[in-house]
């Protein structure tokens, strides 16, 4: 039989500088009608690149040096711009990331939504709005004859992502490429999407090209999957198989469940808190509170992880504890001592023993400073350290988070994610704190990478014993790390105390929505937890 | 990348301006030395043509043109240099100030800014030059304050985009002083929209005070100024006499040569940032 799209021995160069060079390397891949195909991999292993090709299309500064991409019987590679044009969206359509950024916040949805049909000249507008409300419905999209009325900006991030997969089907292609269409969501947004898709595309027959870094994810849709890295095939295989039985070490690395950290010693508490906070609410606007009486204790040494979706004032909580954003009301002790509310009257000692890492190290990171001068500046500003002594305590940090001495002289666009926040928690750690605020420090990570970051907070822990304000929505970097959890909802504390018992059944309604969210490896998981939400509705 | 090999790998185009403006430098420098003849010195007949003892002619007074010119740029130059130096320092210092202060600090700032920039550059450069006279100094200060308020708008625009990074963030939760926020955290990483800057509003404060200096208000004879100098030979043109536009040349080339420079400054520094 032949098959839908065939691309072989396709190259890919970029240009760095003066030269070409390739970043994908000769890969072969094909789908057929019907059929969902998983690329996975981290980033940089070209599996966003392999999936636009796909409508032989590269990123500036791309081109495509060999290979050929059948489609039916025509080389995409060979056609002109013209007729690239006429298939890319009409026979091969594209879902990109971020939704929100993909769609033009001065137009309406549904109007966007017309634009590819009405161009291309195959439905007039009434037709195309006609379609969209039909889509939008069978995409479960709340109210829809009325959703595609919406500016983007009015509805919530997932419901744009599903416009955009409605917009994706408007020319009932027979490709879709989806790229990382729900990385930027929340846990339980995320199924909703998934699910969607998932029985759009079953209906309508339309082959996909899904492109992720979570294996969990793919495996609830795809039914073949492909292993990126470095732009070469790692593994290929039928997505049960894969899964099952992996024959590269990178993929069964990719596959193996995260670790669970032993329970510590958690009975020695209250009596030494490093910090306790009592009955705090904060607001940014006056009578809109976003987070409300917040009571919270940790302990030398502990891990405590505040877990919730976005908009649940988990980083909210970490500007109250900072000094960012005074509370209104409430009390914040920090090893004994009250402290004052806002950051402007706080002592350097109590700045000094409180550092605070956060989500996106590229922002956090001065990108005109050198390593050196990032690293060194606290220890210069609190306790006077310069020249050799600051030099040399600059390499034992570097050290301590396992980098190369010679990253001293470099500027932070010279490292990886991964590194950018290894020196992010080699600053926090210069100034000797007692307590770091981690602020989803791996969310902007690769799975391989972001393991590696929890595993050095965990050692650093264990060696000087500093303690952890773990604020996450991911709960697989919860249950590696945390020694008691903290559960948030719009604001509030709906449930607390030792992982062990937050993990351990019976959950507080929304812990076990939040806890049942999470994608797991097995291909039959979205169903069955579908399944089971229904019959728990329909009792 | 250090300054040398970013030299070598320039185009070709920001090597002519450089060229343009390091020759404008070195005539600067050197007029006394390049110069056939003192400043003001009367040496022939008005409006002369080219000729072995004048090369570029004389001018209306039947002074050399080529000396003019020489001098020209040196008084042009420095001057717009200066007010250029000050309208940065003023205008950035305040737009870094009402960005990371915020409040009522850049509530006044702006609004005193607004009130400036409604009027007319030009008339209100006029007035206050008539009311205060129009020595050096004074020329220098009022130009430069009125520059300053669009390197205010720009400078605190790109503040703000700066403050609200996480490292801002941390050098105020590591206790940092307003100063060092400013001067470490916010300024190196605002360099280089304000360096483009700069090369633009050199040139328009050049322009600026040419147009000055042809109403009458700018540099005051008999010190020679590009501007005036196209002022006080314009009548030339109508007989045929190119004098005038050998000063209108110079601005011109001078103009051309500091974009040439920008643009490829301003390209240099959009690659560093998608990076």
């Amino acid at each position: 039989m032949k098959h839908l799209l065939e691309i072989n021995n396709l190259v890919i160069e970029a240009r760095t500088g003066e030269n070409w060079k390739p970043v994908i390397k000769g890969v072969d891949l094909v789908l057929d009608r019907g059929e969902v195909l998983g690329l996975i991999g981290e980033s940089g292993a070209g599996k966003s690149t392999l999936g636009l090709a796909a409508m032989a299309y590269t990123r500036t500064g791309c081109r495509i040096a060999s290979g050929s991409i059948l489609y039916g019987d025509r080389d995409l590679t060979k056609l002109s711009k013209r007729e690239q044009r006429k298939l890319r969206g009409a026979k091969i359509a594209y879902v990109a990331q971020s939704a929100a950024a993909s769609f033009n916040p001065a137009h309406k949805l549904i109007h966007q939504f017309a634009e590819l049909p009405v161009q291309h000249g195959v439905m007039s507008y009434a037709e195309a709005e006609k379609k969209a409300i039909d889509l939008y419905r069978r995409l479960h999209l709340p109210d829809p004859e009325r959703i595609g009325y919406r500016y983007p900006h009015q509805v919530s991030g997932g419901q744009l992502q599903r416009a955009m997969v409605a917009m994706a089907m408007a020319g009932d292609p027979d490709i879709i490429i989806f790229d990382e269409p729900t990385t930027a969501l929340d846990v339980t947004t995320q199924i909703e999407v998934l699910a969607a898709i998932k029985e759009v595309i079953q209906a309508q027959q339309t082959a996909a090209i899904y492109i992720t870094h979570d294996l969990a994810v793919v495996a609830q849709l795809a039914d073949r999957i492909m292993v990126l890295r470095y732009g070469d095939l790692v593994e290929e295989g039928e997505a049960r198989e894969l899964l099952e039985n992996p024959q590269k070490e990178y993929t069964r690395d990719l596959i193996s469940i995260r670790s669970l950290r032993e329970d510590k010693d958690v009975l020695a508490r209250k009596t030494d808190a490093i910090l306790e906070i009592k009955g705090v609410s904060a607001a940014y606007l006056p009578g809109a509170p976003v987070v409300r009486d917040i009571d919270l204790t940790i302990t030398p040494k502990k891990t405590v992880a505040v877990v919730g979706e976005s908009g649940s004032g988990k980083t909210t909580l970490a500007r109250v504890v900072t000094g960012l954003l005074p509370p209104y009301e409430g009390r914040i002790v920090f090893d004994g001592q009250e402290l004052s509310a806002d950051l402007k009257n706080r002592d350097l000692e109590v700045l000094r023993r409180m550092q605070m890492v956060y989500q996106m190290p590229d922002v956090a990171l001065n990108p005109r400073q050198k390593i050196r001068r990032i690293i060194g500046r606290p220890l210069e500003f609190y306790f006077g350290m310069t020249g050799k002594a600051q030099e040399e305590r600059i390499l034992e940090l570097l050290d301590m988070v396992e980098l190369p001495a010679r990253y001293i002289s470099r500027y932070p666009s010279e490292l990886s994610g991964g590194e950018k926040q290894r020196i992010c928690i080699a600053r926090a750690l210069a100034a000797n704190p007692d307590l770091i605020i981690c602020d989803e420090v791996t969310s902007a990570l690769d799975q391989l990478v972001a393991e590696g970051i929890l595993e050095l907070l965990q050692e650093l822990q264990n060696e000087l014993g500093v303690s952890y304000l773990f604020i996450t929505h991911d709960l697989a970097t919860v249950k590696a790390i945390a020694d008691e959890i903290v559960v948030m909802l719009k604001g509030r504390i709906v449930e607390q105390g030792v992982k062990r018992e937050i993990l351990k059944p019976p959950h507080h309604e929304y812990t076990e929505l939040l806890l049942s969210s999470v994608p797991e490896m097995d291909p039959d998981w979205l169903d069955n937890l579908l399944e089971e939400r229904q019959e728990s509705t329909l009792h | 990348m250090t300054a040398i090999q970013l030299l070598k790998k320039s185009p070709a185009s920001a090597r002519v301006g450089m060229i343009i403006i390091v020759f404008n430098l070195l005539v600067m420098m050197l007029a006394p030395v390049i110069a056939p003849y003192p400043e003001t010195e009367v040496v022939g007949d008005v409006w002369v043509n080219s000729s072995a003892e004048n090369l570029l002619g004389t001018d209306q007074l039947g002074r050399d043109m080529l000396t003019r010119l020489v001098y020209g740029a040196r008084n042009t130059i420095t001057i717009a240099l200066f007010i250029t130096l000050i309208s940065f320092t003023v205008g950035a210092t305040c737009g870094f100030l009402a960005a990371t202060l915020k409040g009522w600090t850049d509530q006044v700032i702006s609004r005193m800014v607004d009130i400036i920039m409604a009027f007319p550059t030009l008339i209100f450069a006029l007035m206050v030059l008539s009311v205060l006279g129009t020595s050096i100094p004074v020329l220098i200060v009022v130009i430069a304050i009125l520059d300053s308020t669009r390197v205010y708008r720009l400078a605190r625009a790109v503040a703000m985009d700066i403050e609200v990074m996480d490292f801002i963030e941390v050098a105020r939760l590591r206790g940092e002083k307003l100063w060092w926020i400013m001067r470490r955290e916010i300024l190196p990483n605002a360099m280089p929209p304000l360096i483009a800057e700069f090369g633009l509003r050199f040139c328009f404060v050049f322009l600026f005070i040419s147009a000055l200096s042809f109403l009458g208000l700018g540099i005051q004879p008999p010190t020679a100024d590009w501007g005036s100098m196209v002022r006080e030979n314009a009548g030339a043109i109508t007989f045929g006499i190119l004098t005038p536009l050998y000063p209108a040349a110079a601005i011109a080339v001078l103009t051309i040569g500091v974009n040439l420079v920008v643009d490829w400054f301003l390209h240099q520094s959009s690659q560093l940032r998608s990076h």
